[in-house]
């Protein structure tokens, strides 16, 4: 089994991961999506470092999961603030700078 | 399992293609169903299946430590954190369809389309051989590669990260906080404000004297009549048109109808 299947399964699912960014409306599921393509680049760099024979793309995949934790954490919150402010989480409510 | 996964002997092969491709097809249907479905719990349940595939991939490739964190940092506590902002926000709060941008939406499908269409080229020009053999460190001694690795070539990272998850703790509290404008409602506060609303009582509950007694049935007056404050808002009162009964039918008899006294059949109703 090449490496070069789970860096395509992750191509895929990167691209699919930003379709819904681009295309949803709701701020969670965006988020979800920013999770999903996260998670799309970690499978490429676990099979990079199969492929290279060395652990140092695992070190960098565990660095992002960490990142992509206190991402997720101030994220919410802001979300949480924006739907307090607004009681929508449609992310055309919040346009107050727009016009 | 996890060393016998990534063991990479020649007996295995076969087992580990029907593995991968059982995977594959199902984190790409899954991510496929998260942009499709219309509700947030739905997105969060299809991430929860492509994290899991995920976790499966990384011990099937030699990292049984970034297996591991994968189910307990994100499936179990990213994911978890995402279930409860939906249970605050509201689970009701389904995605506008509404374009807001004209043709936004197909021109990121073909900007997507385009991304992919690069990224497979990329890949599948790119002269890859079969790799290393896997060693240990894609085994039983990952762990202690990881942490040397993490605290020898990336201490300096591994600090900076720490202080990222601190700042990001205090800054997700402080975001959160809400500063008290008005005093706390005392009980006396709270009694005269009920004597205000003109209802007395609390909301009735739901399926009281009704046929069933269901989250989703609305209860019965004294009068006959249903109550729809007694069904949460999140649920859609089953049959609202139906004719209350109050009378609870015998095992295989047909309800009786409390309107007509004459036995029919209510549509959509199922005596469970």
């Amino acid at each position: 089994m090449s490496p070069i299947h789970y860096v395509a399964l992750s191509a895929f699912l990167f691209v699919v991961g930003g379709v819904g960014v681009l295309v949803r409306r709701n701020a969670i599921v965006m988020f979800m999506c920013i999770e999903l393509m996260l998670n799309a680049c970690n499978l490429a760099f676990v099979a990079f470092a199969r492929l290279h024979g060395n652990l140092d793309g695992q070190v960098i995949a565990f660095f992002v999961m960490v990142v992509a934790a206190a991402e997720v954490v101030v994220g919410l919150a802001i979300l949480m603030a924006i739907y307090r402010a607004r009681r929508s989480a449609s992310v055309d409510d919040a346009n107050l700078l727009k016009y | 399992m996890t060393h016998v996964l990534a063991a990479g002997t020649n007996t295995d092969v076969v087992a580990r293609e029907t593995l991968y491709w059982i995977l594959a097809i199902l984190s790409a249907s899954a991510a496929l169903a998260m942009i499709l479905v219309r509700r947030a719990v739905h997105c969060a349940m299809m991430l929860a299946v492509v994290m899991l595939c995920l976790a499966t991939m990384y011990a099937m490739e030699g990292a049984p430590f970034l297996a591991f964190v994968q189910i307990i940092v994100y499936t179990g506590a990213v994911l978890m954190l995402f279930l409860f902002v939906i249970m605050l926000i509201g689970i009701s709060s389904a995605d506008s369809i509404v374009e807001t941008i004209k043709g936004q939406r197909w021109a990121s499908l073909l900007v997507s389309a385009g991304l992919f269409v690069i990224l497979t080229f990329g890949i599948g020009h790119a002269a890859i051989g079969p790799g290393p053999k896997p060693n240990a460190a894609n085994g039983t001694d990952n762990l202690t590669e990881l942490a040397r690795l993490i605290f020898t070539t990336y201490v300096f990272p591994f600090e900076v990260t720490g202080a990222l998850l601190i700042t990001a703790a205090v800054g997700a509290m402080v975001l959160a906080h809400r500063e008290r404008i008005s005093p706390k409602p005392t009980q006396r506060d709270l009694a005269a404000r009920r004597l205000a609303s003109g209802q007395l009582a609390p909301d009735p509950a739901p399926g009281v004297y009704a046929l069933h007694d269901a989250a989703d049935r609305p209860a019965l007056l004294p009068d006959g009549s249903t109550s729809e404050i007694s069904v949460s808002a999140t649920l859609s009162p089953r049959d609202p048109n139906e004719v209350p009964t109050t009378v609870r039918p015998e095992i295989g008899t047909e309800p009786v109808t409390a309107a007509s006294g004459e036995r029919e059949a209510i549509p959509g109703r199922t005596d469970s």
